[in-house]
């Protein structure tokens, strides 16, 4: 068999063939939900960003006189709160608080759990036993009874609350990215790279980590919504950011005695969360499908 | 069968001592003197020792679990520091009422998310499809507790239905099976309901679509069984995870009912675990948080043995 055996129009398709990546991004665009998801994160991250320039009104200034006004009212277009202070403003810098509780924890429990998964599911044996069953432990607790518990036993206040949530979700992590290292440990890749006197590094670093990233981010993102509930319900018991820093779950707290008064205003804060939290799941749905990582 | 059950057993053992541990961990993280909600301010150094003696403070951490651990497998949790009552006396009334208020909601969960998640696997890809996707999306991205404010809002506030908080009128001194307390749970319970529906849904839907496309539904269609005759096989093979599912929903609606049980004043773990921790109550907040877990351990244990029965296939695996 010669070379010239091999019809053209096959190696034509391999150089119009696309990387992992740009496959990925294609199926991505094609979801309609997904990029609207995407759009409103975006938005939201920009609104948290900008929000003390672009904010109408100072939200930490309040006055008696104006308390509890309806949607609409002149000057203040979402009412004012318990304190007279403008709700527009106060969601749009409570924002960045309630996105920086809901993220971070991910993110930090995304660096840690990978690690330790990692390593369990490479290093294996021992090592492998030690880990896991020391997070099954913390896996054993119902997720909201974990984060009440430590945060409770800390003490309020935004470091405890984010130190709680991101021992809440390390377990999760781990224990994925302990089942995919596993896997992909004894593909038959790793083990030619093995046989060519690959280091146990390289391996890591090329093989492991370029095939187990992706489904462990994939899943990372799945929790962010959950985080985002969380947080927020860390700070509406009392646990999480205090008074009088805006943020969208000590907002609803403290707006709970206004719901005979102004229900509509009382309701605002909730109604961002979910915003938030539905646009994380769905670009969380979408990724998975364009990265065909099975849930 | 038996084996199964009993390396079952074997396995959830180190995770309940596991558990335990770090509940007894959890007051001693907490900051600052363990006696300082006991003590007065101005106590004396000797009488500072005498309550370390006392409460065992001096010890060794290990000998402290031991002693606690003992203690805790005969029923004896502490006292409540703020109550003066034992902790076990006061966590199991609270269980039985965070009991009744989660097996109700995973009761309404489980109801309309298998309604949704068959029809849905059945209609794939047609709109009653999607709108069930949709609602199941809504379903695990709302956050329950804004919910309940808004069903307060609506059917206390606005149309005066139903009470907004309270397990039943004032002076009613626990759970009774009549309309006024049937009225009181109507609000918390739909609202705890949500989650597990839209778990429920989607796990059936991918269940049911999963078994329709397998070879043997093919063969039943093929011999010549009625829809009906096909969809008792489809209910036979997606139940063993069905109940699981739902099993595993009831844990978690036990362990996370804080946030609701603040919303509607429901007097059980969550008002408890509230109460212990803005109090600076450490024995009950440890207590109510030990029964919370072992329950949940144990919960899982039972799903996972009455799977095995079901399902005898999950044996071998």
């Amino acid at each position: 068999m010669t070379f010239s055996s091999i019809p053209v129009g096959n190696v034509k398709a391999i150089e119009k063939s696309e990387g992992y990546w740009a496959s990925v991004l294609r199926r991505f665009s094609k979801d309609k939900l997904a990029i609207a998801a995407l759009i409103v994160i975006i938005l939201l991250i920009a609104m948290a960003l900008l929000s003390p320039w672009i904010s109408p009104q100072d939200p930490y200034a309040g006055r008696t006189l104006r308390r509890l006004r309806p949607i609409g009212t002149d000057g203040f277009p979402l009412g004012t709160d318990e304190l007279g202070r403008d709700m527009l403003s106060r969601l749009m810098v409570g924002a960045r608080m309630s996105l920086l509780m809901g993220v971070t924890p991910v993110l930090i429990a995304f660096c840690v759990g990978s690690t330790i998964g990692i390593l369990a599911g490479f290093v294996g044996g021992k090592l492998n036993t030690v880990l896991m069953r020391t997070v099954d432990v913390f896996y054993a607790f119902p997720s909201v009874l974990l984060a009440v518990a430590l945060s409770g036993a800390l003490g309020a206040g935004l470091g405890n609350a984010l130190l709680s949530l991101t021992i809440v979700f390390i377990p999760p992590i781990a224990r994925v990215a302990e089942a995919v290292t596993t896997q992909v440990r004894s593909r038959d890749y790793v083990e030619a790279a093995r046989a060519s006197g690959a280091s146990a590094f390289t391996i890591v670093r090329v093989h492991v980590l370029g095939n187990v990233v992706g489904p462990i981010f994939v899943y990372a993102t799945g929790l962010i919504s959950v985080s985002m509930i969380l947080a927020s319900g860390l700070s509406f018991l009392g646990l999480g950011v205090r008074p009088p820093e805006p943020e969208w779950g000590l907002m609803l707290n403290t707006l709970r005695t206004a719901i005979y008064v102004q229900p509509m205003v009382a309701a605002l804060p909730g109604v961002m969360i979910f915003i938030t939290s539905i646009a994380f799941n769905l670009f969380s749905d979408g990724l998975r499908s364009a990265m065909d990582v099975k849930s | 069968m038996l084996s199964y059950i009993g390396r079952r057993i074997v396995y959830a053992l180190p995770i309940m001592l596991g558990v335990s541990l770090a509940c007894f961990a959890l007051v001693h993280i907490a900051p600052g003197d363990p006696l300082v909600s006991v003590l007065p301010a101005d106590a004396s150094e000797a009488l500072r020792q005498q309550m370390m003696v006392l409460y065992g403070f001096d010890r060794s951490y290990l000998e402290q679990f031991a002693l606690w651990l003992f203690r805790a497998a005969q029923g004896d949790l502490g006292t409540s520091i703020a109550s003066g009552r034992s902790v076990s006396s006061e966590v199991m009334r609270a269980v039985g009422n965070t009991l009744i208020l989660a097996i109700t909601a995973t009761f309404i969960g489980f109801l309309f998310g298998l309604l949704f998640g068959f029809v849905a696997g059945y209609f794939r890809d047609t709109w009653i499809d999607k709108s069930a996707s949709v609602l199941s999306v809504i379903g695990v991205s709302v956050p329950h507790y804004w919910l309940g404010m808004v069903l307060v809002i609506i059917f206390s506030a606005q149309l005066n239905w139903l009470p907004a908080t309270g397990m039943g009128p004032t002076g009613s001194a626990g759970w009774q099976m009549d309309w006024v307390h049937f009225q009181h749970i109507l609000l918390p319970a739909l609202t705890m309901s949500v989650i597990p529906m839209g778990i429920i849904a989607r796990t059936i839907r991918a269940l049911v679509a999963e078994i329709l496309n397998q070879d043997f539904v093919q063969a039943l269609r093929a011999k010549g069984l009625g829809e009906l005759g096909v969809f008792t096989h489809v209910v036979k093979n997606a139940a063993p995870t069905a109940l699981a599912v739902m099993g595993l929903q009831l844990g978690y609606l036990l362990g996370g009912s804080i946030l609701i049980e603040t919303v509607f004043s429901w007097p059980g773990t969550g008002f408890l675990l509230n109460s212990a921790i803005f109090q600076r109550d450490l024995p009950l907040l440890q207590g109510t948080i030990l029964v919370l877990a072992l329950f949940f351990v144990a919960l899982n244990l039972v799903v996972d043995v009455v799977q095995s029965f079901l399902d005898p296939r999950i044996q071998r695996a």
